[in-house]
């Protein structure tokens, strides 16, 4: 029985992801009205959560979620002075099979990820206007209250509409600055799902899922540009070792640690496939690097025959596009295994006003120290990471060495 | 749509270096040229913060005290009325701004 209430859930969250973003995006572009259209839009999704698990999923989801969305605007603006006129706009539409002719979805995730909304914002209006979670999916996966994250999606669709927040694809001149902006997004929820594996799982949403799926669908839209694939690259990457992150007790196993034999080596095959694809475009970026290296990581039989001088390689370019300190951490990781510990140590040691404050900053130290055979530093270092980190997973592991 | 653009950045400096006149004259070619194309409507370059004056009402006595409402390091230094489609093409305008100080850009009420 519980396997079949959540087989159905299942199915539901793929409808609604397939779906929603396209009802969400026909009906902006139908009302011209970005709030009205969203809020329709999540009213139908709740009605589809009322209905679906009882009757099933209808044959012709697209057209059910629209009908119950014309329902709720009838509610909604029966007060309404343009109400006619309105529901009108709804009634004539052919949108039966909403936006199979032009994806709009594009101009929506667009303005989801606009820059001149509170990043908190981005990601919360993201998941509910493209990928149809629900304000309490939402709330349950940052766990944090409906009415923080109902109130976060009331102000942000409130500047939409009130300073004019254009909902369109950037000119070309702004698109990769804006396109930046998206891929941060969505790596976000990226490493909130993913990081959050460790923690109570069962009702939280798998963000990391849903962060890959938009990853997928910005590069169906937006074939040509390489970044984008090679966001999806490195998710696709992540996910396929994701099994072996844990062990059976829910411990996390660090990558050198980790049974290589859990792998899904067919996925880290695609994976590799499109990291090619994106490196043929002769564009490189961040993420198409950052998924270089995780494919050199993946692709390793062993911890020991992972091939450094490449991967340190890489990193030299990452660094050279972005010579950010955590950048520049892990880079030194990567160099350790070329040059050895102590040259390690002195170029994190570089690091210590700016990362002071980050906790595998101090867990990195703690490892070089410990191989340069001086315990007592390690043990410090090791205490320090520990008061940084909340995450339950990555606690448990430092706990394990302090105590 | 209509915005102002906040222009922080109090005192521009002495008009006798030359840099800094050099700097009014790219800002009065910048504002002209916005204003010809009709993107800027109005605005103003302000006097220093430091001549300001606050005026508030405490139980109907009316207060008035020397300096700006809000002690802040960053004051405003001038404004403008922009008249562009929408934000987008508000903070193309703004990221033209030549001094490169920041530019708070706020809808304005259409009554």
């Amino acid at each position: 029985m519980e396997t079949s209430r959540s087989a159905t859930d299942a199915a539901i969250a793929q409808v609604f992801r397939e779906e929603a973003g396209r009802l969400t995006a026909s009906l902006v572009r139908l009302l011209g009205d970005f709030d009205q259209a969203e809020d329709l839009v999540q009213d139908a999704l709740l009605a589809a959560l009322d209905h679906w698990p009882r009757e099933g999923i209808p044959a012709r989801p697209a057209a059910w979620l629209l009908t119950a969305a014309r329902h709720k605007a009838v509610d909604r603006w029966r007060r309404e002075a343009r109400y006619w006129q309105k529901l009108a706009l709804l009634e004539s539409s052919p949108l039966a099979d909403a936006g199979r002719e032009v994806d709009d979805r594009l101009r929506l995730i667009f303005t989801c990820c606009h820059p001149a909304l509170a990043r908190e914002a981005q990601l919360a209006l993201t998941l509910r206007a493209v990928v149809g979670l629900t304000t309490a999916e939402i709330a349950r996966a940052f766990l944090t209250s409906e009415a923080t994250i109902a109130q976060r999606i009331v102000r942000a669709k409130r500047k939409i509409v009130v300073a004019a927040i254009p909902y369109r694809v950037p000119a070309d001149a702004d698109l990769h600055a804006r396109l930046d902006d998206v891929l941060t997004v969505l790596y976000l929820l990226f490493n909130e799902g993913y990081l959050a594996t460790g923690g109570e799982t069962g009702v939280r949403r798998d963000l990391a899922a849903d962060a890959a799926w938009l990853a997928g669908l910005l590069v169906r839209l937006l074939p040509g540009e390489p970044e984008a694939l090679g966001l999806l690259a490195l998710m696709q990457l992540h996910q396929a070792r994701a099994a072996a992150r844990f062990d059976a007790a829910g411990n996390l196993v660090l990558l050198c640690d980790q049974d290589r034999g859990r792998w899904d080596q067919a996925a880290i095959k695609a994976a590799g496939r499109l990291v090619v694809a994106a490196l043929q475009q002769r564009r490189p970026g961040p993420y198409q690097i950052q998924a270089a290296i995780a494919a050199c990581h993946a692709e390793a039989p062993t911890w020991a025959a992972t091939d450094w001088p490449q991967i340190c390689l890489l990193y030299g370019q990452l660094v050279r596009l972005d010579p950010s300190p955590v950048v520049r951490l892990n880079c030194a990781i990567a160099w350790r295994y070329l040059a050895g510990p102590a040259a390690a140590l002195a170029v994190i040691d570089t690091l210590a006003a700016d990362l002071a404050r980050y906790h595998l900053y101090h867990a990195t130290r703690a490892d070089l120290l410990r191989a340069l055979d001086r315990p007592d530093e390690a043990r410090a270092a090791d205490v320090q990471a520990l008061a940084l980190t909340t995450n339950p997973a990555e606690r448990a592991l430092l706990a394990a060495r302090v105590f | 749509m209509k915005y102002v653009m906040f222009l922080v950045g109090d005192e521009m400096g002495d008009m006798s270096d030359p840099a800094v006149a050099q700097m009014y004259g790219a800002v009065g070619q910048w504002w002209g040229e916005h204003t010809q194309a009709g993107h800027i409507v109005g605005g103003h370059q302000l006097q220093p913060a430091r001549t300001a004056t606050t005026v508030h009402r405490d139980h109907g006595k009316t207060v008035v005290t020397d300096g700006p409402y809000m002690e802040a390091k960053e004051a405003i230094g001038g404004y403008g009325i922009l008249e562009v489609p929408d934000l987008d093409a508000a903070i193309a305008l703004a990221a033209t701004w030549p001094p490169g100080t920041k530019v708070e850009i706020r809808p304005i009420i259409e009554m």
